[in-house]
């Protein structure tokens, strides 16, 4: 009696931790480890193909490689270049159309927002197919439109801005969404009374919406700037790696993808992915210097 | 950053997870049914899978005891599985085959076995093959890891109707590097068409003629460098010099540009494997039948593109029986021809390529009896030894070749920053290597 009494209650006390442990495990298996271990990887070098007992301590080798490479600075370069034009100008469009699908717009509303959306949620495999064929050089509606055979997935002058403008185009509906949510809890009698007080559209947008939009500007800037810092799928696939423009219009998370799976040196590539761990920590924390700081204290300035 | 880290290494964890069930439950079906079959794993990728499924049923015939399993995956799929089987031993199949393009990095893996060693012996087969195949499939230290089962001779294939409309004839396209770029602007003048998908054809023919012997295309026996050399100085030159003619139409092989460029007729020449004919033919441009034609490539340069090798890990369960079946694929002419029957791999085999099928007109090159062509091609090809970093050599060469014909940089500067890059990536690489043996 004692004995099957003291079972239910190590099995009442374990059964919660065993409940929760799925979490645990997965997480540790797929989440812990990988992560663990990149930084024990970046640290050695280690040619995938020979075998883990080919694993060598080289101490700081990796970063030092890295750091000191042309390809990465060159990848760097273009993932900052990337994140400047394809994320500035989601935020530039993405807050007055906001503003304006807010005030203006009633029954076809959810629409327009829908319409903007379905980018962010549509494949990229779909959207890199259209998007080839939008751009081809021969047979491309675009350069139909504009009447000149530009190369623009062949050549890296026209590549860059092409997936430039895709990105752009892929995140301003979610930038838009957000923007449009944090529209709706800002209080409406703020506006009347700045009507009252004969305040135009113009300078309710400026000083009553753009302060009030700042704590969601901050969450929004820091998803672009991680988000835009880890690019890889639009120009990975948009841009044919079999010609030579890839490493003119590569990421680092490209240059990174590259160095593990084509040379095979997964010590190297681990280095970079933690160098540009650094770099979006520093952009994140630049940004949170820069709009994490006020936010509501900043109402009717 | 590190989410897409994680998802590889989350996807490598998960593939060495699967790989090791698939080894125990391999392995428990193996004790349990030692006595009656042997059953044999063969890794393969699409077409070269059909090869090995079509040979199936002949070689139940001729062993019973010993049953094969075909897994396939994609092309960049198997080659990426077969990087992870080797890393951790796991899920190695007994019999692996090998793209070309891949044969010089695993074979610096050390996880094949030695072919020209004993039990196999392969060397004394090297004669029944097309000469430059074993020196494909050869380490630097001098080590066979696998066996050529189809080979890729280089030819020009061309569109009769669109050159004999510019008023070229075959001779002009051959003769010399020069003839060909001047006649790829006739024909751009009287028929609109390009000569040349990209001019980066060029450049990659160009640098694999007139090697040295003993030289790699991008590294000597020592290991050095050779992108500076003037080989490479004349390819860049060359295939400038057609970019800047017009006469190419910026469009890489595979892509959609180039797909539509056959279709539409805008393609006049295509310097390939011979299999391209059979790409052509099948898919690529079917309703251009009959137009076609092969002939030697420019400049009397006999080069190889391609070719695929069977190979057995050092780990493998069944290495007599995988040996068995490598010759089986290989060394029986029939076999051999079936695979040319079954999906138009030219057979490296030498003795399959005496056969009567080699004198049969081909209706989709106009009847052209090419296959003399390309048997006689074949047999001048050089051996070209090759190295485990050709590859990333090759895409720095193709990024600078990039940076001069679109960004107008100086060929002698391209090459200097190119060579740069490459000892860079090199040198690193022969460090990380143990210093002494194995």
């Amino acid at each position: 009696m004692a004995t099957s009494f003291s079972r239910q209650q190590t099995l009442r006390r374990w059964a919660p931790y065993l409940f929760i442990s799925p979490f645990f495990v997965l997480f540790a298996v797929f989440g812990l480890f990988p992560l663990l271990f990149s930084i024990w990887l970046s640290l050695h070098s280690w040619d995938a193909a020979s075998g883990l007992e080919s694993m060598r301590w080289v101490g700081l080798e990796n970063y030092i490689f890295a750091i000191t490479d042309p390809w990465f600075h060159k990848s760097l370069w273009n993932t900052l270049w990337y994140a400047v034009m394809a994320g500035v100008p989601q935020h530039l469009v993405a807050v007055p159309l906001a503003f304006f699908i807010h005030t203006t717009l009633k029954r076809s509303r959810n629409a327009v927002i829908g319409a903007y959306f379905v980018p962010y949620i549509t494949s990229s495999v779909a959207i890199a197919l259209i998007f080839s064929t939008l751009l081809a050089k021969d047979s491309g509606v675009v350069n139909a439109l504009i009447g000149s055979p530009v190369d623009w997935l062949g050549n890296a002058t026209f590549a860059k801005p092409a997936i430039a403008f895709v990105v752009f185009w892929r995140f301003l509906g979610w930038n838009l969404v957000l923007y449009l949510s944090a529209l709706q809890v800002i209080d409406e009698t703020l506006y009347e009374a700045a009507t009252l007080d004969g305040a135009g559209r113009w300078q309710q947008f400026r000083h009553i919406t753009l302060p009030l939009l700042r704590p969601m500007m901050y969450f929004a800037i820091t998803l672009t700037i991680i988000g835009n810092l880890q690019l890889f799928e639009e120009p990975f696939i948009l841009v044919d790696p079999e010609s030579g423009i890839t490493p003119a219009v590569m990421t680092t998370a490209m240059f990174m993808y590259r160095v593990a799976f084509s040379d095979g040196d997964f010590g190297t590539a681990s280095a970079i992915s933690w160098l540009l761990f650094l770099v979006i920590a520093a952009l994140t924390w630049g940004n949170s210097r820069l709009f994490g700081k006020s936010g509501a204290s900043d109402v009717g300035r | 950053m590190f989410s897409k880290w994680l998802q590889a290494a989350a996807g490598l964890s998960v593939s060495l997870l699967c790989s090791l069930c698939n080894a125990q439950a391999a392995q428990q079906q193996n004790t349990a049914v030692t006595n009656a079959v042997t059953t044999i794993t063969v890794a393969t990728f699409p077409d070269l899978d059909r090869a090995a499924k079509a040979a199936l049923p002949r070689w139940n015939a001729l062993h019973p005891n010993v049953t094969v399993k075909v897994l396939s995956l994609q092309y960049p799929d198997h080659h990426t599985a077969m990087t992870a089987a080797l890393a951790t031993g796991a899920g190695l199949p007994d019999v692996m085959a090998i793209d070309l393009r891949f044969i010089a990095k695993f074979a610096a893996s050390r996880g094949l076995e030695a072919l020209d060693a004993p039990p196999y012996n392969a060397l004394t087969l090297r004669d029944r093959f097309a000469g430059y195949t074993f020196a494909q499939a050869t380490t630097p230290q001098g080590t066979l890891v696998a066996m050529p089962t189809d080979i890729g001779p280089g030819t020009l294939l061309y569109r009769k109707d669109l050159i004999e409309k510019a008023g070229l004839t075959e001779a002009d396209l051959t003769l010399s590097w020069e003839s060909f770029i001047e006649a790829g602007k006739k024909l751009k003048a009287a028929t609109g068409a390009y000569l040349l998908a990209d001019s980066s054809d060029i450049r990659d023919i160009v640098l694999r003629s007139g090697l040295k012997d003993g030289e790699g295309i991008y590294f000597d026996q020592q290991g050095k460098v050779l992108v500076e050399g003037p080989r490479f100085r004349r390819a860049f030159e060359l295939a400038r010099e057609a970019r800047r003619a017009g006469i190419d139409a910026h469009a890489v092989a595979w892509t959609n540009g180039w797909v539509a460029g056959f279709r539409q007729n805008k393609l006049a020449t295509q310097m390939m494997g011979a299999w391209l004919a059979g790409h052509l033919k099948n898919w690529l441009a079917p309703d251009t039948a009959g137009q076609w034609r092969s002939t030697t490539l420019p400049g009397g340069t006999w080069a190889s593109y391609g070719g695929s090798f069977y190979a057995i890990p050092k780990k493998a369960i069944h290495k007599a029986e995988a040996w068995e079946f490598i010759r089986f694929m290989t060394t029986d002419p029939e076999t051999q021809l079936g695979s040319l029957r079954t999906l138009d791999a030219f057979p490296a085999l030498l003795e399959a390529q005496q056969d009567a099928i080699f004198d049969e007109p081909i209706a989709f090159l106009g009847g052209q009896r090419a296959r003399l062509l390309w048997r006689d091609i074949a047999g001048k090809v050089p051996s070209i030894p090759v190295h485990r970093l050709d590859a990333m050599a090759t895409d720095v060469i193709r990024f600078e070749y990039e940076e001069v014909v679109a960004q107008g940089k100086d060929i002698g500067e391209a090459l200097r920053d190119a060579r740069v890059l490459i000892e860079r990536r090199a040198n690193r690489l022969a460090g990380a290597k143990p210093v002494k043996g194995n």
